[in-house]
């Protein structure tokens, strides 16, 4: 039988009360940006993954492959993005094996918005989709729910009000390359400095005509400085 | 009746279509929000159907979106089939059956508008419970409740496809302005047997009036 089977509820509802509550999947909390620039796209991440106040991991990738022409940001449950990212990828692999073309982005957001909509929101998943096909770049935003935006430039997350303050006040069309990429750091580093569910380092994704070009920490403005003594215990302590 | 899920995405909105001789004249304003925030400022809420037929979406972007797609896709199967155009009022059907067999879970209030060869200009509304009327002119969404006044006195039989357009920028404007759920830029359409025009009017170039 197919969807989601709610017999537990009623178990977890009393386990609750007694105070055994149920884990807090891990949020990315997250701000992710994409912008359209004169040559293609530019994606941008910040790497922190959270576990309600906790900090889960402190260098998460969020900017996930789903073709060599193809990347998606995640925002939301991040057990969802990697998922549906993970699922529509394979997907779009057999599709172009099938029509021996290269993918488009318009088939990536339909085969995303429409999983997501099936599923009414209950897959946490927010992407902001970004690629490079015949018919030139695209960005789009998709949200939990199964809506989707086409636009020039977006930003999803917790940050996403921080680093949209960066794109209002700089985006114009005609972007060069390098400044296309300094906004998308500035913009996710508004994200990781102004808000609480955003930190670590910068990630970014510049796709174009043939070319992808994948920035792992592209910017990283939280290194740990060097600590002052060394605490290393001697050998047989115990 | 289903209500929008917390952090679901809203077309508040101001939707309009007005018929005239010829064809019809649809207009909407720009905002998408999720709560207080604005998600697309510039959203284009006048989606083709078919070549000479478009909705008018308010209510859940994800439901209105979702609903379009799939009637698009059963119109361009009727061409397919029926070597022909399918008319107006084909399209407003296939959205109330899918409006009202699902009302429980959808939150979509729709405007069908567009000309063919058998009945010319249409118009017709499908709002949340999936009912449909046929209308010479109709509006919809959040903002329109501000806007029933001013369109019931001003609205007459009989203008032509420039005072249509006057209309609905007019209208559209008044409602942006008084409903916090619609701004940005005011989108229009006018579909004709000769094809679809597709205007703009941007936010600081809006019809002059009271801003106190």
């Amino acid at each position: 039988r197919a969807g989601f089977k709610f017999d537990n509820v009623k178990r977890n509802e009393l386990l609750g009360e007694k105070g055994y509550g149920l884990p807090t999947a891990t949020k990315t909390g997250t701000t992710i940006v994409g912008l359209i620039y004169q040559d293609g796209v530019i994606l941008g991440a910040d790497t922190r993954a959270t576990a309600g106040p906790i900090v889960a991991d402190k260098n998460c990738e969020k900017i996930h492959y789903l073709a060599p022409n193809m990347y998606c940001c995640g925002a939301g449950t991040a057990a969802d993005t990697e998922f549906t990212t993970n699922m529509i990828s394979s997907q779009l692999a057999l599709h172009s094996l099938n029509t021996g073309r290269e993918a488009r982005v318009v088939t990536a957001m339909t085969m995303l918005k429409q999983y997501l909509f099936k599923y009414q929101g209950h897959i946490g998943a927010a992407l902001v989709l970004g690629g490079y096909d015949v018919s030139g770049p695209h960005l789009f935003s998709i949200y939990p729910h199964g809506s989707t935006d086409k636009l020039p430039y977006v930003t999803m997350g917790s940050g996403s009000l921080a680093a949209m303050s960066v794109f209002e006040s700089r985006w114009r069309p005609g972007l060069s390359r390098e400044e296309g990429i300094e906004m998308v750091k500035d913009a996710i580093e508004a994200g990781i400095f102004n808000d609480m569910g955003s930190g670590s380092n910068v990630d970014v994704c510049v796709i174009n005509k043939g070319r992808t070009e994948y920035l792992r920490n592209y910017s990283k403005p939280n290194e740990r400085v060097t600590k002052e003594q060394s605490y290393k215990f001697k050998a047989g302590t115990t | 009746m289903a209500s929008l899920k917390p952090g679901e995405v809203n077309l508040g909105t101001t939707i309009m279509a007005v018929e005239f001789d010829g064809g019809v004249v649809i207009g909407a304003d720009s905002r998408t929000t999720t709560g207080p925030y604005i998600a697309n400022r510039v959203t284009d809420k006048l989606t083709k159907v078919h070549d000479r037929i478009y909705c008018c979406r308010s209510g859940s972007a994800a439901d209105t979106q979702a609903i379009a797609d799939i009637v698009q896709y059963h119109l361009q199967l009727y061409t397919a089939q029926h070597g022909e155009a399918p008319t107006v009022k084909v399209a407003a059907s296939l959205f109330q059956e899918i409006c009202y067999q699902n009302k429980n879970a959808l939150l979509a209030g729709i405007i069908v508008a567009g000309w063919d060869e058998r009945d010319g200009a249409s118009v017709y509304n499908v709002p949340l419970g999936g009912s449909l009327h046929r209308e010479t002119y109709s509006i919809g969404g959040s903002g329109s409740s501000y806007i029933y006044g001013y369109c019931d006195k001003v609205f007459r039989e009989g203008m032509g496809k420039e005072e249509c357009i006057e209309f609905v920028k007019n209208a559209v404007s008044l409602a942006m302005s008084r409903d916090g759920s619609s701004g940005g830029v005011v989108r229009l359409a006018v579909i004709t047997k000769d094809g679809v025009e597709r205007m703009f009017v941007p936010g600081n170039q809006l019809p002059p009036q009271y801003e106190g």
